[in-house]
């Protein structure tokens, strides 16, 4: 994001004229893209309400208005007010402050698992898609069976052989995301393999590795990169259905998930307990969803 | 043989090789999910105060004491010839426990495809037709928030807004307690045995029970198609022939679904057989909030059990249903489409 906001405030001259370096292309590029992604208003939107969830992580002890896991149990189950915002749950915490730091494990479940899939997902997609042979047979016939499933159904196994806790959860999140990533690396590394610009590198004596991650890989970026903004929103669901399901994050951990299980039961008096949570995990994962819906339009457009 | 019946037979084959391998390699997932769970099975199945004897009896029964790739042998065995071993949640063979929940979560999930199919498709088509235009935002925005929100949150507001505030649908459960029991079981599917058997009130009741959370399951799975509709339509949209058929003078309705439509009757199939399968993953979570006795209901409460062995089964079985309909889907593909058999 930083790149493209220096790059925006270019004047229209630069953007049409010849590019005069390879680096004066790239600028010209992340320009054009800035321009195109800005002129989307849904998925700026999506990026506002991002850094909102970023600020609100990052300081959240000064956004929330009581200490999150501080119970009163004088003050149970009081509706919205001045006071609290968002009401107070069964045991007199304050809900909006809850959510204010449960943004925090939001960000953590997202982050971690994209840090870990996407690597994952491009080597292996990559390796298995530019040699062939036996290799690639193997490693999709594996991402096959994981490609068979619903993704709730098999984290939900790995989370019954690893047992409930936030750590589990985004372990069995990884195992069951990365195996799209790996196709989506190997169909293109499948259209690129053939390329000349490939057999110039190898006919200069580039190793097969130098050849992958140095020309491969940034080419399946792009469309990995955006399969990832938009698996963020699929992963929030996938966290917050296991906090739901008592799998996730364990209590007292203001996990949104979670938080909407616990209202569960007080739901019909208390509407505000399971209402805040929910629309909490539905607003971020509509802002990832345009988030990438709006890069896809400038990373990958002809997959749209 | 001619060299075209000959290439069928040999593509037929392969195909049924890498279902083959696929299934086997569930199978082995299963196995070593199974194996490497916290649990102690002996001690589960005899009791914790069970003596050594009849502890060291029943490990040496289950094959316990053999190295790794013999009791896979022996899983394999069990698997093929229908022992799925017994449920610690009811006692009974997990097998006929899953035959017992099925018809209900196949109902829910029929209910359910036909309301996302039946808005779904129309509205992709309308998204296409009026691309660019307010109807196309309104159909995104609709959209983009089926894929966005927590499907266990909107069947618990759900609940709060129309049965708890505006008394329009039944609550939790398939039927009002009143009826439970009261229609002869044939197919397990409530709305057609009460139709069986003629009992009226209690199909209503079944259908003011089932609204709510067909509807919210039908939400999910009409965004998908709903998108999926939109663009297979555009594409067929900026064909030749649709031009052709415009410059012949047809009205829109006629282009579209007299001779676009067509086209991607196919393509719809296809999704629709995959979106009834990921029906499973929501039911998973609304049944649980509607207390549904099904499928969704059984695999949860084994989990929170922990369970292993049923819920492996209940794995297996996803998978197996999952193949199943994508190779459904492929054959109908290459049936329906010429052009994709070579």
């Amino acid at each position: 994001m930083s790149s493209q906001s220096t790059a925006a405030p270019a004047k229209e001259p630069f953007l049409t004229r010849e590019a005069r370096s390879t680096r004066e292309a790239m600028l010209q590029r992340l320009s054009i893209g800035a321009i195109t992604f800005l002129g989307n208003r849904l998925a700026v939107m999506g990026v506002l309400i991002i850094l909102l969830l970023v600020v609100m992580a990052a300081f959240a002890p000064w956004i929330a208005t009581h200490d999150p896991n501080l119970q009163n149990l004088r003050a149970a189950r009081l509706p919205p007010s001045g006071m609290n915002f968002f009401g107070t749950d069964e045991y007199g915490r304050d809900i909006y402050s809850r959510i204010i730091y449960g943004s925090r494990i939001t960000l953590y479940i997202v982050g971690l698992v994209t840090i870990t899939v996407g690597p994952i997902g491009l080597i292996v997609g990559a390796v298995s898609g530019y040699f062939g042979g036996f290799v690639d047979t193997v490693v999709m016939r594996i991402t096959d069976l994981f490609l068979a499933f619903p993704s709730l159904i098999l984290t939900l196994a790995f989370v019954a052989v690893l047992g409930p806790g936030l750590e589990q959860a985004v372990l069995a999140i990884a195992l069951t995301g990365w195996p799209a990533m790996a196709r989506l690396a190997r169909a293109e590394t499948l259209t690129i393999r053939s390329a000349d610009y490939i057999a110039a590198a190898k006919l200069q004596g580039s190793s097969s590795w130098q050849i992958i991650l140095g020309s491969v890989i940034p080419m399946c970026l792009p469309s990995v990169i955006v399969r990832l903004t938009l698996n963020m929103a699929g992963v929030i669901l996938t966290a917050a259905g296991l906090g739901f399901l008592g799998l996730g994050a364990q209590p007292p951990t203001p996990e949104w998930g979670a938080m909407t299980s616990t209202g569960r039961a007080y739901m019909l008096d208390n509407w505000w307990m399971v209402t805040f949570p929910g629309l909490a995990i539905m607003v971020v994962s509509l802002a990832f969803n345009l988030f990438g819906d709006g890069l896809r339009d400038v990373l990958d457009p002809k997959s749209n | 043989m001619s060299p075209l019946h000959r290439r069928r037979l040999m593509g037929f084959l392969q195909s049924a090789g890498s279902i083959a391998v696929t299934l086997l390699l569930l199978v082995t997932l299963t196995f070593f999910l199974g194996q490497v769970m916290p649990v102690d099975v002996v001690s589960r199945l005899v009791g914790a105060d069970a003596d050594f004897q009849t502890y060291e009896a029943t490990r040496l029964r289950l094959g316990l004491d053999e190295p790794i790739y013999v009791q896979f042998w022996l899983y394999l065995g069990r698997i093929v010839t229908g022992d799925f071993g017994t449920a610690l949640l009811t006692g009974h063979r997990v097998i006929d426990d899953i035959m017992r929940v099925f018809p209900a979560t196949v109902e829910l999930g029929t209910f359910a495809l036909l309301i996302g199919a039946g808005l779904g498709i129309p509205l992709g088509v309308l998204a296409a037709v009026r691309r660019d235009k307010l109807t196309d935002h309104i159909v995104r925005v609709v959209t983009l928030l089926g894929h966005s929100v927590p499907i266990f949150w909107l069947g618990m507001m759900g609940l709060l807004v129309f049965y708890s505030w505006l008394r329009l649908v039944g609550g939790s459960g398939r039927v009002a307690v009143f009826y439970e029991g009261m229609v002869p079981s044939v197919t397990g599917m409530l709305l057609i045995d009460s139709l069986l058997a003629g009992d009226w009130d209690v199909f209503w009741s079944a259908v003011r029970h089932i609204i709510l959370p067909a509807s919210i399951l039908g939400y999910a799975s009409m965004a998908s198609l709903c998108r999926m509709t939109r663009s297979f339509m555009i594409d067929q949209l900026s064909q030749e022939y649709v031009i052709s058929a415009r410059v012949k003078g047809l009205s829109t309705w006629q282009v579209v679904w007299g001779h676009a439509f067509p086209n991607i009757r196919v393509q719809l199939l296809t999704i629709v057989a995959l979106a009834y399968g990921s029906m499973l993953e929501g039911a998973l979570l609304i049944e649980t909030i509607f207390a549904w006795p099904g499928f969704g209901q059984y695999l949860t409460s084994n989990l929170l059990l922990g369970d292993m062995n049923a819920i492996m089964v209940c794995v297996l079985l996803v998978g197996v249903i999952f193949i199943t309909l994508n190779t459904i889907a492929d054959l109908l593909y290459s049936v329906f489409d010429p052009r994709t058999s070579k």
